[in-house]
């Protein structure tokens, strides 16, 4: 088996799309704080959450989709939690974000920890099914590719259309936007930056931990240690690849799963000469090689990181 | 709400404010232990007991205390510059590499030179992994941070093909560890029967060293016009490349001796497992300290106390150990807080809904 044979291969075409979900809600999450001006450097603390909560909220006895929302519900108040500090107040957001990271996974681990004192074997729940897509599924290649998936999935692929809609076609995504292009005119507007960048980091926050929730409940169905393992920093650097535009984010989160899905299967095939290490590394590799190649023409949006504090010059 | 700049920060701010953070980091510790059907009162007793309540305990706190002194200086250094060196981790394990590489037998000379030589060798390749985030800020505007983050993972995977490929130790009864520091290039103990190390002297030498360097030297001048107002440092006529280039120099090097300390100082050999997250907490440790280098070594033996005594109460009334961290992460948020007020003075005042009003 060849690189040719694994591009024609359906699973690996599948598992590109399954690996892309947890990054695609991530990176659109991201890519909506920094747009409004915020950096969230909380991303993988908040996404560790969001994998414990959603997961612990199915192990409970609630419903998968119930799992989404209150994932969702944990991540929005760990966003406030980050709007306090760097919008409200307009402290570091480097600092903020690491701080957030630290205390949204630890608190994670201590919960699950609280809640499941002896775990000698990682406890599961059972996880989003396929859906079933009737004849489609059964098609050659096609169906493999695109209709034996979770809700989860197709939920993660929807959400594209819709930030790029709330983005680029309403009026509050025109404030989020503003917000974080020129804050004093939005002021001048009669609209509070507090409250459009607020918005923004809660609902971008609550989207990584709906990408963390991926993995425990419908990627896996277990919540381990270290299980995020840095794809939320691996999401800010799509956010730069992506020059802070969700369709070309999609497309990042897909090129990176891919390459991912393609590392895997080499793996089996080179892994008696190449030590297995190398292919582990090559996520985090490709990320900087992406910000590289992006970095000379980057167009941050110009706020970003810049606090807004109403009276003083920006 | 409104900020107005403070003309003066009263000393005993900047004192009470890490105290303030303290407190309310140990409310929410509070909260958790409650929560674990545990008393607060005898919780936090349990960590003091654990940290200070035998000259055992003692010897283990400090011992835990000196790389988060050497992280929590890496980080003082590059934040004092703005220079968001987020890779203390990767670099603590580069040194630590290159300590174990060129420290079990491949050079052997007298302990007198020997351990000056190890320091060397790690700090300089703690400096060097982070050459490559320099140059890519520097060169091609690519942020630090997430290349200093993401250079953490490769770090540690290099560690771990290292640990069971070239550099593992043929006696190890296959666990993936690296063989053992020559004698002559372990750090000797402090105290008999304690793991306290000579590395807790670097430690605070390197902690004196730092303060003479912003305080005296044009340099630590340069980088800290560099972190209040690049801007205005740039026009100064100081070259904000060359200041990252030399703050990135300083604090991997410092990151590195990290490493260096806990191989050659506490276990003797390198494992995947040297650092819990020191390079992390680094962070926090500079943060407490209000990025001064002399407070950075009272923030580290606080929190080096917490971890400790966190896992004395952990064993003894089961309270989860991740404890430490969620302290260590809200104090971190609530000294921003402090810091905030220490620089500004927050008005409530109503003048904006008065006039709405009328």
């Amino acid at each position: 088996m060849d690189i040719l044979d694994i591009f024609l291969s359906a699973s690996f075409w599948a598992a590109t799309i399954r690996i892309a979900c947890p990054l695609i809600f991530a990176t659109l999450g991201e890519l909506i704080c920094e747009r409004a001006g915020v950096l969230n450097l909380g991303i993988e603390g908040i996404m560790t959450a969001g994998a414990m909560a959603g997961w612990m909220w199915v192990y409970q006895g609630g419903d998968l989709i119930g799992g989404i929302v209150f994932a969702a519900f944990i991540g929005a108040l760990f966003g406030l939690l980050h709007a306090q500090f760097t919008v409200i107040l307009g402290v570091s957001q480097h600092v903020t974000g690491i701080g957030i990271t630290m205390l949204a996974s630890s608190l994670s681990y201590f919960v699950f920890n609280m809640l499941l004192p002896i775990t000698t074997t990682p406890p599961k729940v059972v996880p989003f099914q396929t859906i079933d897509a009737g004849p489609l599924a059964n098609l050659p290649f096609v169906g493999e590719v695109f209709f034996q998936h979770t809700f989860f999935t197709y939920l993660a692929f929807a959400l594209v259309p819709m930030v790029i809609y709330i983005l680029y076609k309403t009026p509050l995504g025109l404030a989020l936007r503003t917000a974080g292009e020129n804050p004093s005119s939005l002021e001048s507007q009669g609209i509070s930056v507090f409250v459009i960048r607020t918005i923004a980091v809660m609902f971008g926050s609550s989207l990584m931990a709906v990408g963390g929730a991926y993995l425990t409940i419908s990627a896996f169905d277990a919540f381990y240690f270290g299980m995020i393992n840095g794809r939320g920093w691996i999401c800010i650097a799509l956010v730069i690849f992506a020059s802070w535009q969700p369709g070309k984010a999609l497309l990042g989160a897909l090129l990176f799963a891919g390459l991912d899905a393609m590392q895997v299967r080499m793996q089996l095939q080179l892994g008696t000469f190449i030590p297995y290490q190398v292919f582990l590394m090559l996520p985090y590799l490709l990320s900087i090689a992406a910000m590289v190649i992006v970095a000379r023409k980057a167009k941050y949006p110009k706020a970003l990181l810049q606090p807004f504090r109403r009276g003083e010059r920006n | 709400m409104q900020f107005e700049a403070r003309e003066h920060t009263p000393v005993a701010f900047l004192l009470i404010v890490p105290l303030v953070a303290v407190l309310c980091s140990m409310l929410l510790a509070s909260l958790l232990i409650i929560w674990a059907g545990q008393s607060p009162l005898q919780g936090f007793a349990l960590i003091f007991k654990g940290a200070f309540g035998s000259s055992f305990a003692i010897t283990e706190t400090l011992a835990k205390t000196t790389p988060l002194i050497f992280t929590g200086l890496a980080a003082a250094v590059a934040f004092k510059a703005k220079f968001w060196n987020i890779g203390g981790e990767g670099q603590l394990y580069c040194g630590a590499l290159a300590v174990t590489w060129l420290g079990t037998g491949i050079v052997d000379l007298p302990p007198i030179l020997m351990i000056p030589f190890l320091i060397l060798v790690g700090m300089i390749a703690g400096a060097t992994i982070l050459m490559l985030p320099v140059f890519l800020k520097n060169q091609l505007k690519v942020d630090e941070v997430v290349t200093t983050l993401l250079l953490n993972f490769i770090i540690l995977l290099f560690v771990g093909y290292c640990l069971e490929g070239p550099l593992k130790d043929p006696m190890s009864m296959g666990w993936p560890q690296a063989a053992p520091i020559i004698d002559s290039g372990i750090f000797p103990t402090l105290i008999e029967r304690s793991r306290l190390h000579l590395g807790l002297i670097f430690a605070l030498l390197a902690a004196v060293i730092i303060w003479a360097i912003f305080r005296f030297t044009l340099w630590g001048f340069e980088i800290r016009a560099q972190g209040l107002n690049a801007t205005a440092s740039h026009h100064a006529g100081i070259n904000s490349n060359w200041t990252i280039f030399k703050v990135a120099l300083l604090s991997g090097g410092l990151a590195g001796l990290a490493g260096v300390s806990e191989v050659a100082g506490l276990k003797g050999y390198l494992t995947l497992d040297i650092s819990p997250g020191y390079g992390y907490t680094g962070i926090a440790v500079a943060m407490l300290a209000n990025l001064h280098p002399i407070g950075v070594v009272f923030s580290a033996l606080f929190l080096a106390s917490i971890f400790v005594g966190a896992d004395f109460m952990g064993r003894s009334i089961g309270v989860p150990n991740f404890i430490a961290d969620i302290m260590v992460a809200s104090s971190v948020l609530c000294i921003l807080i402090g810091l905030l007020l220490c620089k500004y003075r927050i008005r409530f005042n109503s003048s904006r809904l008065k006039q709405v009003i009328s």
